[in-house]
């Protein structure tokens, strides 16, 4: 790509950069908000895990394309682009945050759990002294997977005018410029090449010494 | 001397009706250890987990300081029992000082106090602090584990322990040297312990009374001198197991 290329579109792919950034971010604080205190609840009250963690696995079967599309004719949702890629974004990362943390909190040794009831931690204690630092590298993989896969699809939110680096490759594809393609792919790739590392040092902090 | 645990008619079956304990009433008295002896299934932890409520009995009560404990508030009522399990449950991202310290720091005693404490404790149950203090239990032997499981359920000076096969997967030789530490500590302080084991020499070497259980009813409950000599055939059919080693012996040697 010529230098010339990037004078031209250099601004473009920064903001939509940040666009992107931003949509998919909203999304994970989202979903990880419903997702976390979910799982936690499932743990608590296991006969409701095997459905509602089917229904995540439903959202998740359906093509992102057609996600928006359904989004599209609802009220409230429908006059901002945004709202909808955030929503269907966050419907997406809901599966592998909830599953992380249902089963991260149910994997944890049970005679840990147990002499934690039998001395007297209350129920307060028990989730934030015992059960998410235990559980935490495998929340913390969820979020990462979630994460990686949401920059991926909010590449697809440009259809509805959502904007991202979407709208690169869908004005690409469009004018058979395959710079422009290539120009939102690439940022797009190395966001999620980013986040995976990042994400990935976070979780080896949080790394329990084996047992 | 008072009864600081007593079982009165408790019987305990599971929803799917598998009675595991069968109208038990047994009195602990106040610093004296009993050890419940029985088989796999006997009903033994059933009766032990009914102090602190992880079971809460289908019937009959348990009285704890004289109190039914199904009336008692059970954080209240937990903090004031040790609990000392096979398997430890230790917290593996806690140090050792931390697991020690866990109840005074969920109590909200100060820093200071509870690094004190465990200091003690952990010097009480044979580990050096200097040594223990900052490692994580993964670094620790079984039988170290089992000390510092000890020293956690004593932090909080509790009037009653319980124990659940505490020794049960440790080697002879280090299992010997816990009983001989537990039952030097036991001496110094003024707890009533209930102790679940399968191993009649560790239930004569430490209880005071012995009480043996079988499909969840209570066939015994005697002074260890007396239960060596009794005649019911499930006791002697236990001391039969735990000697033949004696009987071999005996018919080995030459005439």
């Amino acid at each position: 790509m010529s230098s010339g290329f990037f004078a031209q579109y250099g601004g473009e792919i920064a903001t939509l950069t940040v666009e992107h950034l931003w949509l998919t971010g909203a999304a994970m604080l989202f979903a990880t908000a419903v997702a976390v205190p979910a799982g936690i609840w499932l743990t608590r009250a296991p006969r409701w895990a095997k459905p509602v963690i089917g229904i995540a696995n439903i959202l998740q079967t359906i093509p992102s394309l057609a996600m928006f599309g359904f989004l599209l004719p609802l009220p409230w949702l429908g006059e901002r682009a945004a709202r909808i890629a955030i929503l269907a974004l966050a419907a997406y990362a809901l599966l592998p945050i909830l599953r992380n943390t249902y089963a991260g909190i149910r994997g944890i040794d049970s005679s840990v759990v147990e002499v934690a009831r039998a001395m007297g931690l209350t129920g307060a204690q028990r989730l934030f002294m015992i059960e998410l630092p235990l559980a935490a590298p495998f929340i913390l993989a969820g979020l990462r997977t979630a994460t990686v896969t949401c920059i991926g699809i909010a590449t697809i939110a440009a259809a509805v005018g959502a904007g991202g680096l979407g709208e690169l490759i869908f004005r690409g594809v469009a004018s058979v410029d395959n710079r422009l393609v290539l120009a939102g792919a690439i940022p797009a790739a190395l966001l999620a090449l980013i986040a995976d590392g990042a994400l990935g040092l976070l979780e080896r902090c949080f790394k329990v010494p084996a047992q | 001397m008072s009864a600081e645990i007593e079982f009165k008619n408790v019987s305990f079956a599971t929803p799917q009706g598998r009675v595991l304990l069968s109208h038990i009433s047994l009195s602990l008295q106040s610093g004296t250890t009993t050890a419940v002896l029985g088989r796999s299934g006997s009903g033994k932890t059933t009766l032990l987990r009914t102090v602190n409520r992880l079971v809460q009995p289908t019937s009959g009560d348990v009285l704890v300081h004289g109190e039914p404990n199904r009336g008692a508030e059970l954080i209240a009522l937990r903090r004031g029992i040790g609990y000392v399990i096979q398997e430890t449950g230790l917290f593996p991202h806690f140090t050792v000082e931390r697991n020690v310290g866990v109840v005074l720091e969920i109590e909200g005693r100060p820093v200071s106090q509870r690094t004190q404490r465990s200091n003690e404790l952990l010097a009480a149950v044979g580990l050096d602090p200097g040594t223990f203090a900052k490692r994580y239990p993964h670094q620790l032997s079984g039988g170290q584990r089992q000390r510092v499981g000890l020293a956690r359920a004593l932090a909080a000076e509790p009037r009653i322990l319980l124990m659940d096969e505490p020794f049960g997967a440790l080697d002879p030789l280090t299992r010997a040297e816990m009983q001989d530490m537990l039952r030097a500590l036991l001496r110094q302080l003024h707890t009533t312990v209930l102790l679940v084991t399968h191993d009649l020499d560790e239930a004569l070497y430490l209880g005071d009374r012995i009480a043996l259980l079988s499909d969840g009813k209570l066939i015994a409950h005697l002074a260890p001198t007396e239960f060596r000599t009794a005649r019911e055939p499930e006791i002697e059919a236990y001391i039969r197991a735990f000697h033949r080693a004696d009987k071999r012996a005996e018919e080995t040697r030459p005439v």
